[in-house]
């Protein structure tokens, strides 16, 4: 009992360092990880499908992609994953971390910059490195599909002025025959640098016992 | 600028004499009512005592002699009067009206004043303006109007309410609830116990002569002067402008503790008239306030759905339409003070219930009929109050203790910086971004009093002691409004206190924030917890399916929020378009993007679009292009595009074209704008058609066009896009020209980028 617990210990350890999550937090994680995964090592797509609260969101499927997308795992690979075990399960719900009050301003900084890239991936489907018109288009489209039958028109009226309007604030001035390709990383954090990222993008993590929260602990 | 100064002086000086002209008229008027009211019998004459006399001894004499009555009378038969002069029959609404009309030129003066209004917030100048007139009014040895409880309750606090809970920022609020409630609720009653405690402990002080003021007292007072006030807080905070969530914490926070001051001053009130307190009491008065609060929302709630629901049908009527807005609220706010429930709470249930429904179902010119009644009256009862607190300063009886004048307001202040530093410490334990110190500070700083614990202290029945708890009172709003409301100007700028940022909502933010609130919920519902989203999203589903579809008319009840989001922010930049054009201003473009930057080139494949050639195309292309770069305006972040279909289409299309903008600029509504396509819109073609038309007009007209009238183009993005075959696109840049009769307005162009493949095939029929 002793040598598995210092060996979990350990990996948890590990695994604190690389996402900054408290052990209770990798604790919780990991029995939810069990849970969805049927007491596997590993996640495939189907287990995530399967969960019914998901089933109402308009954004479902991009949602499951970002958790099986190499990019997020922040190693700078691409492509896909076909099963993701519990590191890169935890590497991925990482993103939605928040800021504390001991963060200072250069991490803010850093955190914000992982959220929007996390965000510019689940856009950036094809991973050129820019979003395009047609992709900005689907992601509208995809958040207008479960509000109701307004239409492949709306999403696109809206898709363009949105695209125009990060060419108008980021490229100013543009000849007529110039073409603006696509959002790219820097003219997305442009466009959302007034949403500050860091304070909105982030859920709560459960710690069971925080009266046994200790200050000293790397937390978060 | 000495000129400038002089000018403004001058100004100044014309302010000051219309102030003194108008406060002699209170002379008479007070003085009339006076001996009227002495005498006891108003005759319809104002006149001077004798006459009144004269009057009285007719009447008596007119009951025993009645002909010797008529015989006299006949006797003193005055001539006609041609002008007469009888004040008291209009004195009420007279006096009224100069005191508004009093308070407006001051807000006025203020204004053209510029240094001044920089370094003193507004609500300390109307305060040292009422002292003024209060003190004129004193030296005329005529009675000032008081701010007593009903007039402060009733007619001048539910205005302002009105306005802070209609236009509550209901995000930010919901998303600090939690904050918001232990602040009001936990922080008002430690304040009031310490407060009431320690002003106990200061009176039991030898040689303060304080000790007939015994605890319940102490208690009362102490939860009348610890409750923040929300006019105070609104004044200063307003002129600030520091960020949302400060903003909406301290406000919050002096909305909510209404509930808690009215429950608290009721129990010591019915406390200090029984003199012992049980146990069942206490348990009582916690019981007391949770009806008082969730009776004072759960009232504003139904009289917000009922007020939502009857807009549902005011389509015909749209005059009256704000008057239901005004109406359910002033409702919902006296039922709640008819059982003694927050009234505050019920205001704001119901502005805030009923908002998003009403403005979904009223048209465009009674929501901004809406946002500036409630604004004006805000502002008019604002100015009112402050200057009625500076005259009943100055009328009221006074009853100066030093001890504990000067207690109460350290005892306030240490309270209050307790109490936030207590509170944060726990709070800062459930929220996840947490409150630095510098928030702490500004919420500590920003607990101003005002108005209504001074109505409040009106009410306290014992007299000896009233006097002590109002000059109390009366200085510690003084020090909090005076001391607090100027220096919190500059101790933001000295602690770099985040801003409110000025920048309008994108139409990419507000993407962004609802793809966010979709993917957080995702998370939560991965990470297996029902969270703040989770909760939130089952919140809007729930709405959106059950309650947007009874309140909500006609099709606007489907309508998601990004669409209305758009809609509307389309039908703004129409509207400021149209102004600009319309006065003759061409504004250099900030940015030469259009949507010809943005859509992907395609090349133009002939096969999908039959019969119009490559050649033509480009003709087309160069042609609109040239007129356009002649004229070019201002690109805001939005383009108008719209449809151009075919360029040459036949002119029956232009006849039911212009017949179409003639009937439009009967419709003036936002209904008109959305975007769903339907066949018959397809039919009537709303703004389909118009464009290339328009394009053609224009361009044979145009050198006239551009001398005569100021243009106001816009540039448009039509695309052409066949149902059936989606990769082909034909772009093709049109020149629109609005048109400048009043009727037809922009607003109505909207976003149609809904290609009819209908139309599509007739125009490349004919072609």
């Amino acid at each position: 009992m002793g040598a598995s617990q210092t060996r979990s210990d350990n990996r948890y350890q590990d695994l604190m360092d690389k996402t900054g999550f408290s052990l209770e937090q990798i604790k919780n994680l990991h029995k939810r990880f069990l849970h969805l995964s049927g007491n596997e090592e590993t996640i495939s797509r189907e287990n995530l499908e399967s969960i019914s609260a998901l089933s109402n969101n308009p954004l479902r499927k991009q949602i499951i992609d970002a958790f099986f997308d190499k990019r997020n795992q922040r190693d700078d690979k691409a492509g896909f994953f076909h099963e993701i075990g519990f590191e890169q399960f935890l590497m991925v719900m990482s993103h939605f971390r928040p800021p504390n009050l001991k963060t200072t301003a250069e991490e803010k900084e850093a955190m914000r910059k992982e959220k929007l890239r996390f965000l510019f991936n689940m856009h950036d489907t094809d991973n050129d490195g820019i979003i395009t018109l047609t992709e900005y288009r689907k992601v509208v489209e995809e958040l207008l599909s479960k509000s109701g039958a307004i239409g492949l028109e709306a999403a696109k009226a809206i898709a363009d002025a949105a695209m125009l309007e990060v060419a108008s604030t980021n490229v100013p001035h543009m000849a007529p025959e110039d073409f603006y390709e696509g959002i790219t990383f820097e003219h997305f954090e442009q466009i959302l640098k007034g949403l500050e990222m860091e304070s909105r993008m982030h859920i709560r993590f459960l710690d069971v016992d925080t009266t046994t929260m200790r200050c000293g602990k790397a937390t978060m | 600028m000495a000129v400038f100064l002089r000018r403004s002086s001058s100004r100044a000086a014309v302010t000051i004499g219309v102030l003194l002209l108008t406060t002699s008229f209170f002379i008479p008027g007070a003085s009339s009512d006076n001996r009227d009211a002495a005498r006891g019998g108003s005759n319809g004459t104002r006149g001077g005592p004798g006459q009144v006399l004269q009057v009285e001894k007719e009447q008596r004499n007119s009951s025993v002699h009645q002909e010797t009555h008529t015989n006299s009378s006949a006797d003193h038969k005055k001539p006609f009067p041609v002008l007469s002069f009888n004040y008291d029959h209009v004195r009420t609404p007279f006096e009224i009206s100069l005191w508004i009309l009093l308070a407006l030129l001051m807000k006025l003066g203020f204004h053209i004043i510029p240094r001044v209004s920089h370094v003193v917030p507004e609500s300390c100048l109307l305060i040292v303006v009422g002292l003024l007139v209060g003190g004129i009014i004193k030296a005329i040895g005529e009675k000032a109007p008081v701010l007593g409880y009903e007039l402060f309750f009733f007619y001048l606090l539910p205005p302002i309410i009105l306005d802070a809970g209609y236009f509550l920022p209901t995000r930010h609020f919901m998303d600090n609830i939690g904050t918001i409630l232990v602040f009001a609720v936990v922080g008002t009653l430690w304040n009031a116990f310490f407060v009431g405690g320690m002003m106990y402990g200061v009176c039991q002080i030898e040689g303060a002569q304080l000790a007939t003021v015994d605890l319940l007292s102490c208690l009362l007072f102490g939860s009348i002067v610890s409750a923040v006030d929300p006019v105070a807080v609104l004044a200063v905070f307003e002129e600030i402008h520091i960020n949302e969530l400060l903003h909406i914490l301290v406000f919050g926070e002096s909305l909510l503790n209404d509930a808690v001051t009215v429950v608290l001053y009721h129990l010591f009130e019915e406390f200090s008239h029984a003199g012992t307190v049980t146990v069942v009491d206490a348990f009582l008065g916690v019981v007391c306030f949770f009806v008082v609060s969730l009776g004072g929302i759960l009232f504003g709630a139904i009289y917000g759905l009922l007020g939502a629901f009857t807009s549902r049908f005011t389509s015909h009527t749209r005059v009256i339409e704000p008057l239901f807005v005004f109406l359910y609220s002033y409702m919902a706010y006296l039922s709640a003070e008819v059982f003694h429930l927050s009234g505050i709470m019920s205001l704001i249930a119901c502005g805030v219930v009923m908002r998003p429904y009403v403005e979904a179902n009223i048209s465009h010119k009674s929501y901004t009929t809406i946002k500036y009644f409630l604004k004006m009256w805000s502002s008019v009862s604002e100015t009112l109050i402050f200057i009625f607190l500076g005259v009943s300063t100055v009328a009221g009886p006074h009853a100066w203790n030093w001890t504990f004048v000067v207690f109460t307001v350290l005892v306030c202040l240490v309270s209050r910086v307790l109490g936030v530093i207590g509170l944060t410490f726990l709070i800062n334990k459930f929220r996840i971004v947490k409150l630095t110190k510098k928030d702490q500070f500004i919420v500590a700083y920003g607990g101003l009093r005002g108005a209504i614990a001074f109505s409040l202290g009106f009410l306290v029945t014992d007299s000896q002691m009233k006097n002590m708890f109002l000059t109390a009172i009366i200085t510690v709003i003084f020090f909090t409004v005076f001391v607090q409301g100027m220096t919190i100007r500059p101790l933001v700028e000295l602690l770099a206190v985040k801003k409110k940022k000025e920048s309008k909502r994108s139409i990419n933010e507000e993407i962004h924030t609802q793809f966010l609130d979709h993917l957080l919920t995702g998370i939560e519902d991965i990470c297996g917890h029902y969270g703040h989203h989770h909760w939130k999203d089952k919140m809007n589903r729930f709405n959106k399916t059950y309650v947007k579809r009874w309140l909500i008319a006609g099709e606007r009840s489907t309508e998601p929020q990004l669409i209305s989001f758009y809609n509307k922010l389309e039908m703004k930049q129409a509207i400021m378009q149209v102004e600009s054009g319309s006065s003759a201003k061409l504004p250099t473009p900030e940015s030469s993007v259009s949507m010809q930057n943005v859509q992907p080139k395609e090349p133009v494949r002939q096969r999908a679009i039959p019969s119009i050639s490559k050649s033509r195309e480009q003709e087309i292309r160069k042609m609109l292009r040239a007129n356009l770069q002649k004229t070019r305006q201002r690109l805001r972040s939005y383009s108008r595009h719209d449809l151009l279909i075919e360029p040459f289409e036949d002119h029956v299309s232009e006849a039911r074209l212009r017949k179409q903008r003639a009937e439009m600029g009967r419709r003036v509504s936002v209904h008109s704008s959305h975007l769903v396509f339907t066949e018959h819109q397809a039919e009537s073609g709303n703004s389909p058609c118009r464009t290339e038309h328009q394009v053609f007009t224009y361009d044979t007209e145009c050198p006239n066009i551009q001398t005569s009238r100021p243009p106001d183009t816009v540039r448009l993005l039509t695309e052409s896009h066949q149902r059936t075959n989606q990769s082909a696109e034909l772009q093709e840049l049109s020149a629109k020209e609005t048109d400048i009769e009043d009727q037809q307005k922009v607003s109505r162009c909207f976003s149609d980028p809904g290609p009819k493949s209908d139309q599509d095939r007739d125009g490349s029929s004919t072609s």
